[in-house]
């Protein structure tokens, strides 16, 4: 089939994208950062399991703001990844599929993120 | 029906339950140690490493491992069945991805298994 003859508009500038689209997409690059960060994530687990000598050099490495911001940068992905997946799950099982219920869910996975990412903001400093 | 030699369990219905069933499984994993960081404000080492000890958070480990392989390669799967068309291409950044997620399972069980 040839679909040369389409008018296509990817213009993405003059594209208004809905919060449900935006929800959606954040989903999926907030799954891809978690599985490129799925390593780091291990070899901090196994410092932290290693010795007790590993466990308090790890502990002095989270002075460093570089390390805290990256570990934030995976856990506001985290938190994200799983607020937004719980509402896919209910969506799934018939709750909020509707056009306002989805709106809703919407707001309700951007509040109860951008809340829970402060929280882990204000827990590591 | 049409089978994709490289999803999970090379059958779409399946593969989509197992996400939902994996994704619960981690799910419960995070609630349970957001619990145990929340009792525990200046966390010592053993306190950290009698939790790993203990069998039932080993056994609970291991299950959010497997889980989370699970997910992941679906997930990812999913995603470079979108965006890459080229079928070479795919099969091969698919073949990294499985290489990564084996080692990441392998290693997560050294881990676990050192404690
Ligand atoms: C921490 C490790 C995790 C990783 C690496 C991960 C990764 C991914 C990836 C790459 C996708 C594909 C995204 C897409 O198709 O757009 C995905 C989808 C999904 N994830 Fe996760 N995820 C993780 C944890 C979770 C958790 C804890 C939940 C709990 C609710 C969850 C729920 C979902 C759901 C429901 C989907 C399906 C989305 C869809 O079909 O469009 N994930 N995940």
């Amino acid at each position: 089939m040839k679909h040369d003859k389409r008018p296509v508009n990817l213009a993405l500038t003059t594209l208004r994208f809905p919060i449900t689209a935006i929800i959606s997409i954040l989903h999926r690059v907030s799954g891809l950062l978690l599985f490129l960060s799925l390593p780091f994530v291990l070899y901090l687990f196994q410092q932290s399991l290693a010795s007790i000598e590993d466990f308090d050099s790890l502990q002095d490495c989270f002075q460093s703001v570089i390390l805290r911001l990256v570990v934030w940068v995976v856990l506001s992905a985290l938190w994200y990844h799983l607020i937004a997946g719980i509402r896919h799950l209910l969506m799934d099982w018939g709750v909020g599929e509707s056009k306002t219920g989805g709106r809703i869910g919407a707001r309700i996975v951007l509040v109860f993120s951008m809340a829970a990412i402060l929280l882990t903001g204000i827990w590591l400093w | 029906m049409v089978e994709s030699v490289s999803s999970w369990s090379r059958n779409g219905l399946r593969d989509f339950l197992l996400q939902r069933l994996s994704a619960v499984v981690i799910a419960a994993y995070i609630v349970t140690l957001v619990f145990y960081f929340a009792c525990h404000p200046a966390l010592q080492y053993y306190d950290w490493e009698s939790l790993y000890t203990a069998s039932w958070m080993r056994i609970f480990s291991v299950l959010t491992l497997l889980s989370l392989i699970i997910h992941a390669w679906i997930g990812m799967w999913t995603v470079l069945t979108d965006y890459i068309k080229w079928i070479l291409l795919r099969g091969l950044v698919q073949a990294v991805i499985l290489l990564i997620l084996s080692i990441c399972f392998i290693w997560g069980i050294m881990i676990l298994w050192s404690v």
